[in-house]
């Protein structure tokens, strides 16, 4: 792998607060990270713990209730709350993303040739004939069978994986150096997945790009990522390499994680194990590690004092019982 | 288990697509070819195949949702397909289905609670609204969701918690069939494995059945007691899940099995997988003989001219396949 010195894509203290009917609620909490060419990035954590919301930061694409803090660099270059011209340019041409729900990126009333060759033609300078050409290669690459005649139809018109694969096929058309992948592959049967995978894994080596995804996949995270961060109430509760998250996980939200992950070749007859108590509603700022409401290790001082993300060579964790 | 709860004889969906992109021929995509089974109370079927190999079609179908082109469906020893409105409003009840798209299936307009409650105030409208409350919050705590969340509107939730709004507005009922559609797709893991054992227990305290259509190998293991697996709108085999798992006979059951990713890096990376060869074929004009005979790595000639009944084996399964 040919990493990079300098990173790509630097998060510094990244905040995403949201205003509710009761005041503002934090959804991503002071989250720090880099990401290097030919690096592979995996997300994981709870739902509703800021997955999403931290790719939506970096691409400028928060919504209108949100604001960011903190400091998000491409290249160097701040992005956190940049002009819109300048996202509109760096998304058009070096950075992309692949959306966790289909329907927000595909427009429901338009054939998706028309919105696979927009980009082509108005960005590119492509003909139409020639970005009609470029689509239907990307659409033959995502597995989509009889390409060239489907793409006259409207998204509705595809299965949910095929509407799936039909927008990553979207986000590869410019060829990013940086990719997001939002839970890429939830509507893809495994066979496709893993082509899927392949493909995201060649992106990574051809163009030496980078890619940070979010999954829930366990499975997906072992193929691909070389790097994981664990998130849980919008703060990162561990980083590690896969190797030693998967060998050794130090934090008990990432035991209590793989520990419920489903095997094939565990015992049907019983429940399968789950992390108890409920999912916190939305970050907060309360003091005290976010994970102690359900922590089966808590101790007294849990409640009141904040772990700190402790560690070194990109293998950290934010839990007292872990020494630094 | 006793007693059919659903029979479905020879459906068939086709979806008639004229307008292509160069062509003017019409033609139709077989999205569902003749498929029939029997769903016995209390039983889970999982759902399994490639994407775009009629899953959702036929879940819709089975449900009326979308227009069947032939075949029928028992439900209750009634006619499903014949029944008048006021019949069919009173089966609707119990009959209930989690959406694949999360999102585009809950109204933006409504709030959450509003969403959930809307099937108790159809079928129950004597229902004071104190109690309706209560019976909202009950099904928002089943699934992970914290009551305060009622009063906010879907766009403010992740894409995790939107998938559970839709299981908790499936199960308000009490039903006694639901069609779940990739219903944990969008879960971490100990909320996954949280919602499988509720629908477990369901299924044990009220008798529910479920079609159970995933991705997720795994996860379909854990919860099904039979599992179909369908290729282009065809079933391949169906079999008692612990035989499928130990023993899958047709060559595509096989290919499915061994692509799952697995939890485990060193695993993953040290693995031999079947890797299906070719393309996709189109289910716009589906391969002569044996469907997956393209893909298939012990196809012979006979399997390119003539089409393997779906036929019983000695354990009872079936499967369609020449030489198994
Ligand atoms: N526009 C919004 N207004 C208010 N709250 C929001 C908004 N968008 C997201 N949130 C909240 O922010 C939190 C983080 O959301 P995010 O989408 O990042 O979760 P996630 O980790 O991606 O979860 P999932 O795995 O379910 O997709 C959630 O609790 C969500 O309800
Ligand atoms: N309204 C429609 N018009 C035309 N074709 C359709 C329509 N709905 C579905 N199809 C086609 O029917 C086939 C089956 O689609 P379906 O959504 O049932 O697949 P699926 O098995 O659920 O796939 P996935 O796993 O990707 O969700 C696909 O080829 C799809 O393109
Ligand atoms: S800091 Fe305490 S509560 Fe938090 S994970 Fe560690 S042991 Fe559990
Ligand atoms: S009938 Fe032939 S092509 Fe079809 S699954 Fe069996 S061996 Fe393969
Ligand atoms: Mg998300
Ligand atoms: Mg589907």
């Amino acid at each position: 792998m040919r990493q990079s010195a300098a990173p790509i894509l630097s998060a510094r203290a990244l905040c995403v607060d949201f205003k509710l009917e009761q005041g503002w609620v934090r959804a991503v909490d002071s989250v720090s990270f880099d990401v290097r060419r030919g690096e592979v990035l995996g997300i994981v954590g709870e739902s509703g713990s800021g997955k999403s919301q931290i790719l939506m930061a970096a691409m400028g694409l928060t919504a209108a209730n949100g604001r960011c803090s903190g400091s998000v660099t491409f290249e160097g270059e701040e992005v956190l709350n940049a002009a819109p011209e300048r996202l509109d340019r760096i998304r058009g041409s070096s950075m992309s993303m692949i959306f966790q729900d289909p329907m927000t990126s595909l427009n429901p009333y338009m054939r998706v040739v028309d919105q696979l060759t927009e980009v082509l033609v108005a960005h590119q300078g492509k003909s139409r004939a020639e970005a009609i050409d470029i689509a239907v290669e990307m659409l033959d690459r995502v597995r989509i069978p009889d390409a060239r005649r489907r793409i006259s139809l409207y998204p509705h018109e595809f299965s949910g994986g095929m509407r799936q694969r039909v927008m990553i096929a979207m986000a590869l058309l410019c060829r990013p150096a940086l990719l997001f992948a939002d839970e890429p592959t939830t509507a893809l049967d495994v066979t496709v997945q893993a082509q899927i995978l392949d493909l995201l894994n060649g992106l990574v080596r051809e163009l030496n790009a980078a890619v940070v995804i979010v999954t829930h996949d366990l499975g997906v995270i072992a193929r691909l990522c070389d790097r994981v961060i664990v998130l849980y109430g919008g703060r990162i509760m561990e980083e590690a390499p896969i190797e030693q998250l998967f060998g050794a996980p130090h934090h008990p939200y990432s035991q209590g994680l793989l520990a419920a992950t489903p095997r094939l070749d565990d015992d049907t007859a019983h429940d399968l194990r789950t992390i108890p108590g409920t999912p916190r509603a939305l970050a907060g700022q309360a003091s005290g590690c976010p994970f102690a409401p359900r922590c089966e290790r808590r101790m007294e001082r849990c409640m009141a004092e904040t772990p700190l993300l402790r560690g070194e060579h990109g293998r950290t964790a934010a839990c007292h019982l872990v020494a630094g | 288990m006793s007693g059919t709860l659903l029979s479905v004889r020879d459906l068939k969906v086709h979806f008639p697509i004229g307008r292509g992109f160069l062509t003017a021929a019409k033609s139709a995509v077989k999205a569902v070819d003749g498929i029939s089974f029997d769903l016995e109370r209390g039983e889970t079927l999982g759902i399994v195949g490639e994407s775009g190999c009629g899953k959702s079609t036929l879940g819709r179908a089975i449900l009326r949702l979308t227009k069947p082109t032939a075949g029928n469906v028992v439900w209750l020893g009634r006619d499903f397909f014949g029944l008048d409105n006021a019949s069919l409003r009173q089966a609707r009840r119990e009959l209930q289905i989690i959406f694949q798209d999360p999102l585009a299936s809950l109204d933006p307009r409504m709030t959450v609670g509003a969403i959930i409650a809307r099937p108790l105030k159809t079928f129950h409208p004597e229902l004071k609204k104190a109690e309706m409350d209560t019976r909202v919050k009950e099904a928002m705590a089943q699934v992970g969701l914290v009551p305060e969340m009622m009063r906010r509107y879907p766009h403010e939730f992740s894409g995790g918690q939107c998938q559970r709004i839709g299981i908790a507005r499936a199960m308000i009922l009490k039903p006694k069939l639901i069609v779940c559609d990739e219903p944990v797709s969008a879960l971490d893991v100990s909320i996954q494995a949280q919602i499988i054992n509720l629908l477990r227990k369901l299924q044990r305290e009220l008798g529910l059945s479920l079609l159970f259509i995933s991705h997720n190998l795994s996860v379909v293991r854990h919860i099904s007691h039979r599992v179909m697996v369908l290729y282009l709108g065809k079933i391949m085999e169906i079999a008692e899940r612990d035989a499928f798992y130990a023993n899958p006979m047709h060559p595509y059951s096989k290919a499915l099995l061994s692509a799952i990713p697995l939890p485990d890096p060193k695993a993953e990376r040290a693995r031999e997988r079947v890797m299906l060869q070719g393309d996709l074929p189109s289910p716009l004009n589906p391969p002569a003989g044996c469907r997956f005979c393209t893909r298939c790595p012990m196809a012979t000639d006979l399997c390119h001219s003539s089409e393997p009944p779906l036929a019983p084996r000695a354990d009872g399964r079936l499967v369609a396949c020449h030489f198994v």
